[in-house]
């Protein structure tokens, strides 16, 4: 029987979920539908090593494995609608796929900032290879450049700039930038970190316009500054891509909701047992930490995730009699996450953001150091610069 | 037998690849990741999980 399983999204997620379905033994069609015209690359290298160098897409390309090769990539092609009664994708292109089991991994786009006059130049936004491409040809010794949001990708990017002898400004809408993943000192820290390096932050402020002619040239500040800016950087959240969905009967409220299986919940709360989610868009809970339902935007989420689905998919299509027990079977992931900016490698484990008390351990601030997060009384996260072994040493803690 | 190679001018020593295979990758005393270049072909799954879970992917399988 032939059992074809239709992939939407051709990045990491899409990728593992193939692999995995290959490892757990499903041998049927696999069709991976991608909207960018490259195969999968890692995206954690855009904000650092490919502004800086000349990196093309197979020095960050995921390596190839043998039990992919008869996959059918549709690449440069957006699939743009689902029909459910007949559990069929149609792309850009009106081509139809009929699918035994969909798995949606459309991740996220860039939120962008919706300004007056914004028609210009120079505004950027980072998500893909070809937004890296675009923006390192612009990141020149001496430039001006705003960006407008100090988060993690925010930070990254200023960091890079700021390496590579640009003159770099960093507006964040709170007191200090990556603030509500890190706490207040490790945040505070962080920002002396920046400034050292030349970074400037205006803190507590957001960006309400832009001057010049056919390229920005000035960013209003709300406290009625006006700074020079030729690159302008927005980094303020993220999209996610569901559009496509719409017409299907799956809960869109904050991307894909899902079931511990990945499978796609819909508006009236009742499971879709042919359409998967994973990775960026997936909206899961995580009883490590409780039983609401959340999006997680860390990279080895998409992993974890498509294997999970893989697993699923492949019983359900092989019509193995571990299916039941398999569905019933609890998912707990431990998110983990890191950022490079300077020398400073930050790894971290849990939920960082949930927490309500951040406390130093071991180390110190202004070096090495290790700090736990909890809610209440619960450990939600852990979080350092090196001392590499104590930070590992946490994840036990979460299984 | 799997030869295993680590790109190490790529290597945070991150140690996500230790959970993954923790026969082939550890960090030594100085939090440095040290590995075991020769591998027998039932560590083929483990290793590749260990490539998934690499934040810099500087693993890599040589055939
Ligand atoms: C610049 C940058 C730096 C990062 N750095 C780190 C880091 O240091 N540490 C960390 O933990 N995480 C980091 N991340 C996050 C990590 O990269 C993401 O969590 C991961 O890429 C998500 O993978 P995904 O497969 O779920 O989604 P994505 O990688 O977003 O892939 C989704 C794909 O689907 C495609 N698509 C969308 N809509 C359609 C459609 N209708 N039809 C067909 N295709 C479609 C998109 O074009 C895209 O290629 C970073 C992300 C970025 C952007
Ligand atoms: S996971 Fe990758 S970066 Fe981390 S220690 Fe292993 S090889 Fe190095």
């Amino acid at each position: 029987m032939n059992h074809p399983v239709v992939i939407v999204g051709a990045s990491m997620g899409g990728l593992r979920t193939a692999e995995s379905l290959r490892r757990f033994g499903y041998a049927g069609p696999i069709t991976i539908i991608g909207e960018e015209a490259h195969k999968p690359y890692n995206r954690p290298p855009l904000s650092k090593e490919v502004l800086a160098n000349e990196v093309t897409h197979e020095a960050v390309a995921f390596e190839e494995r043998a039990a992919t090769a008869d996959v059918n990539w549709v690449l440069g092609t957006r699939a743009v609608s689902v029909d459910q009664q007949h559990n069929t994708v149609t792309d850009s292109t009106g081509m139809v796929h009929p699918y035994c089991a969909l798995v949606i991994a459309t991740g996220l786009r860039p939120r962008r900032l919706n300004l007056p006059n914004g028609d210009l130049a120079g505004r950027h936004a980072l998500r893909t290879l070809d937004d890296a491409i675009n923006l390192r040809a612009e990141l020149t010794p001496g430039a001006d450049v705003v960006i407008v949001g100090g988060g993690f990708i925010g930070c990254e990017v200023a960091a890079t700039a700021a390496k590579l002898g640009c003159d770099v400004t960093v507006v964040h809408n709170s007191a200090h930038p990556m603030l509500r993943p890190l706490g207040t000192e490790l945040a505070r820290q962080m920002q002396l970190r920046h400034e050292a390096e030349g970074v400037r932050f205006l803190l507590n402020r957001s960006v309400v316009g832009l001057t010049g002619e056919t390229r920005v040239r000035e960013v209003h500040i709300d406290d009625g500054r006006s700074i020079k800016c030729d690159v302008l950087i927005e980094a303020v959240g993220s999209h996610s891509n569901t559009e496509w969905l719409e017409s299907t009967s799956i809960d869109l409220s904050d991307g894909v909701l899902v079931d511990s299986a990945m499978r796609a919940i819909s508006s009236s709360g009742s499971v879709i047992p042919n359409v998967y989610a994973i990775g960026d868009v997936a909206r899961f809970a995580n009883p490590i930490f409780d039983n609401v339902p959340r999006r997680v935007e860390h990279w080895n989420i998409p992993t974890e995730t498509a294997k999970r689905a893989a697993a699923v998919i492949a019983a359900q299509l092989n019509a193995d009699e571990k299916f039941e027990s398999l569905i019933q079977d609890q998912f707990t992931p431990v998110p983990s996450f890191w950022s490079d900016q300077y020398d400073i490698h930050l790894l971290a484990f849990g939920s960082l953001g949930l927490a309500d008390k951040v406390t130093l351990v071991a180390g110190d601030a202004t070096d090495e150091c290790v700090f736990e997060y909890h809610r209440g009384e619960d450990l939600v996260g852990v979080c350092g610069i090196g001392m590499r072994s104590v930070v590992q040493s946490y994840r036990a803690k979460f299984i | 037998m799997i030869k295993v190679e680590v790109d190490m001018s790529k290597c945070q020593h991150y140690g996500q690849c230790v959970f993954e295979a923790p026969d082939i990758f550890r960090l030594n005393s100085d939090d440095k990741l040290e590995y075991t270049a020769e591998a027998d072909d039932s560590e083929r799954a483990n290793i590749e999980a260990a490539i998934d879970v690499c934040p810099m992917q500087a693993i890599r399988i040589v055939e």
